[in-house]
C-alpha cells in the first residue's frame, strides 16, 4: 500500500450528466491531481462504466474500483501522470 | 538526431479522422487527439438512457477511436463558447441548423491555440474534400484554412493531394506522396483504406456526429428559440431536446413527457428545475412542464395529455400530481385525453 491510499480521495459528482461530460470532469480533476492521489467519480449515465476506464487506458491512470448502486456509478481512479 | 514531430488530430470518432491519424502515425508524426464537446454531440449512449437502444453500444466513439489508435484524447468542454457559433454562424446554416463551416473553423482555431499551448507542430482532420455539403466543399476548405488561422498548419491527409502543399509537406516531415487524394461523396476509397489497415469496427453516422443536423432534433430547438425571448440557452435545455415527446400546447407552455422507464428516470433529474407531472393511481410517463399554466384550463388539458400516457388511459379518472420545482405537491383527478382529443399540432 502506498502512502497515498491515506490520503482523502477528491470527489467529483457526475451524476445528471452526459456523456462524455462525466469524462470531461473526470479528466479536469485529474489535471489538478498528482500521481498517487485518487478520484471517485459518482455519474448517473452508464456509458461512464465504458468511458471512464476507457479514458484512463488511454492516460494511463488506474481504475481501481467500479461500483454500482441505486443507478449510480461509482468509479475510483489512481492518478498517474508518470508516463 | 531528427527531431519528432507531433500533430494534434480532431477526433469524431468516425471514421474518417480515425484513417487521417492513421496514415500521419504511418509516417512517424507522433499523434494526439482533440475532442471538442460542444453539447450537440450524437453519441451512442446518450441513447443509453432509453431501454430500448440498451442492446446498442455504449461507448465513446471518440475514446474508442482514440484507444484503437493507440493515442492521448483531451476532450475540451466548449459548451460555452460554442453557443456564438450556433447563434450568429457567419456563415449561415445548412439543411438544418448546422452551422458546420463556421462550426470546423472554430474547431481548428481552438486546435491552433492548443498546439501553441501545448508545443506541437501541426493539425490533421479527417475532412474529404467534396464529403458534405458545406465544411468540406474544395471551395470551402481554404475558408476553414484562413479563418481558423490554421493556415498551411493544417493537413487532410485524406485529401491532401487535391489542396496545396501544407507546411508540414515542404519541410519533410511529411512525404506528399504517401498522403491521399480522396474527393467526392463516396465512401468507398476510405472503406478500402480501412481495410488496409485493418479497421473492421468503426462508426459511421448518418448525417455526420451532430444533432444539428439532424431534422427532428432542429425543428425542436428551432420551437424553443421560437417560443422563448431569447435565443440563449443552457445545456440542460439542448439535453431536454433529446428526451421525451415535445407537445407545444402554447408558446408559454411546453409539455416533455417520458417515452419509458429509462428516460422517465433521467427527467426526475430535472424535478427541482421544472414543475412536474406524475401519475399516482396508475404506473405511467413523467412530464415535465417547461413554462406555465396561465389557466385552469391549461393545468387540465395537461393532466388529460399526461393521463394519456399512463396505463390508466382507458379508466375513467387518473391521479396525478402536479410537482413545483420547490417540491410542493398538489393531487389532482382526471379523464385521461382522447386520442382524437389530442392535436396533431402539438406534437414538435
Amino acid at each position: 500500500m502506498s502512502a497515498d491510499q491515506h490520503k482523502e480521495p477528491c470527489y467529483v459528482d457526475a451524476r445528471r450528466l452526459l456523456c462524455p461530460l462525466p469524462v470531461i470532469r473526470a479528466q479536469d480533476a485529474v489535471a489538478k491531481l498528482s500521481t498517487g492521489d485518487r478520484l471517485v467519480v459518482t455519474s448517473t449515465d452508464p456509458g461512464a462504466k465504458a468511458d471512464i476506464p476507457a479514458w484512463c487506458r488511454i492516460n494511463g491512470h488506474e481504475v481501481l474500483d467500479i461500483v454500482e448502486q441505486d443507478n449510480e456509478i461509482i468509479i475510483t481512479v489512481q492518478v498517474n501522470h508518470e508516463q | 538526431m531528427k527531431q519528432q514531430r507531433k500533430a494534434v488530430a480532431l477526433i469524431s470518432g468516425g471514421l474518417d479522422s480515425m484513417l487521417a491519424v492513421k496514415v500521419i502515425q504511418e509516417q512517424g508524426i507522433h499523434v494526439e487527439g482533440i475532442n471538442f464537446f460542444t453539447g450537440f454531440c450524437v453519441e451512442g449512449h446518450t441513447h443509453a438512457v432509453r431501454k430500448k437502444h440498451q442492446d446498442k453500444q455504449k461507448r465513446n466513439n471518440a475514446l474508442w477511436v482514440a484507444e484503437q489508435l493507440g493515442i492521448k484524447l483531451h476532450i475540451v468542454d466548449v459548451v460555452e463558447e460554442y453557443k456564438d457559433i450556433l447563434l450568429n454562424p457567419a456563415h449561415g446554416y445548412g439543411k438544418n441548423v448546422n452551422p458546420c463551416l463556421d462550426c470546423k473553423t472554430f474547431m481548428v482555431k481552438k486546435a491552433v491555440q492548443w498546439i501553441k499551448e501545448h508545443n506541437f507542430d501541426f493539425i490533421i482532420t479527417g475532412e474529404v474534400v467534396g464529403q458534405r455539403p458545406m465544411s468540406q466543399r474544395r471551395e470551402t476548405m481554404p475558408v476553414v484554412a484562413k479563418e481558423s488561422g490554421g493556415n498551411d498548419l493544417l493537413v487532410r491527409p485524406l485529401s491532401a493531394k487535391q489542396l496545396p502543399e501544407t507546411l508540414p509537406e515542404r519541410e519533410g516531415w511529411l512525404d506528399r506522396e504517401k498522403l491521399y487524394d480522396f474527393s467526392g461523396r463516396t465512401r468507398k476509397p476510405q472503406m478500402a483504406l480501412a481495410a488496409k489497415f485493418g479497421f473492421k469496427d468503426y462508426a459511421q453516422p448518418a448525417g455526420g456526429c451532430c444533432m444539428l443536423t439532424d431534422e427532428n432534433y432542429a425543428i425542436k430547438l428551432q420551437d424553443m428559440w421560437h417560443n422563448r425571448p431569447s435565443r440563449d440557452y443552457e445545456l440542460d435545455d439542448i439535453i431536454m431536446l433529446k428526451m421525451g415527446r415535445h407537445f407545444r400546447l402554447a408558446p408559454h407552455l411546453k409539455l416533455i413527457i417520458g417515452r419509458e422507464e429509462g428516460e422517465n428516470r433521467f427527467m426526475q433529474g430535472y424535478k427541482n428545475q421544472f414543475m412536474s407531472i406524475y401519475p399516482t393511481s396508475h404506473p405511467g410517463a413523467l412530464c415535465l412542464v417547461d413554462g406555465e399554466f396561465k389557466s385552469d384550463e391549461e393545468r387540465d388539458q395537461a393532466l388529460a395529455l399526461v393521463a394519456r400516457y399512463s396505463q390508466g388511459k382507458n379508466d375513467p379518472q387518473v391521479k396525478l400530481v402536479i410537482r413545483q420545482s420547490t417540491g410542493e405537491e398538489q393531487e389532482y383527478s382526471i379523464s385521461p385525453m382522447l386520442p382524437d382529443d389530442i392535436n396533431k399540432d402539438w406534437l414538435i
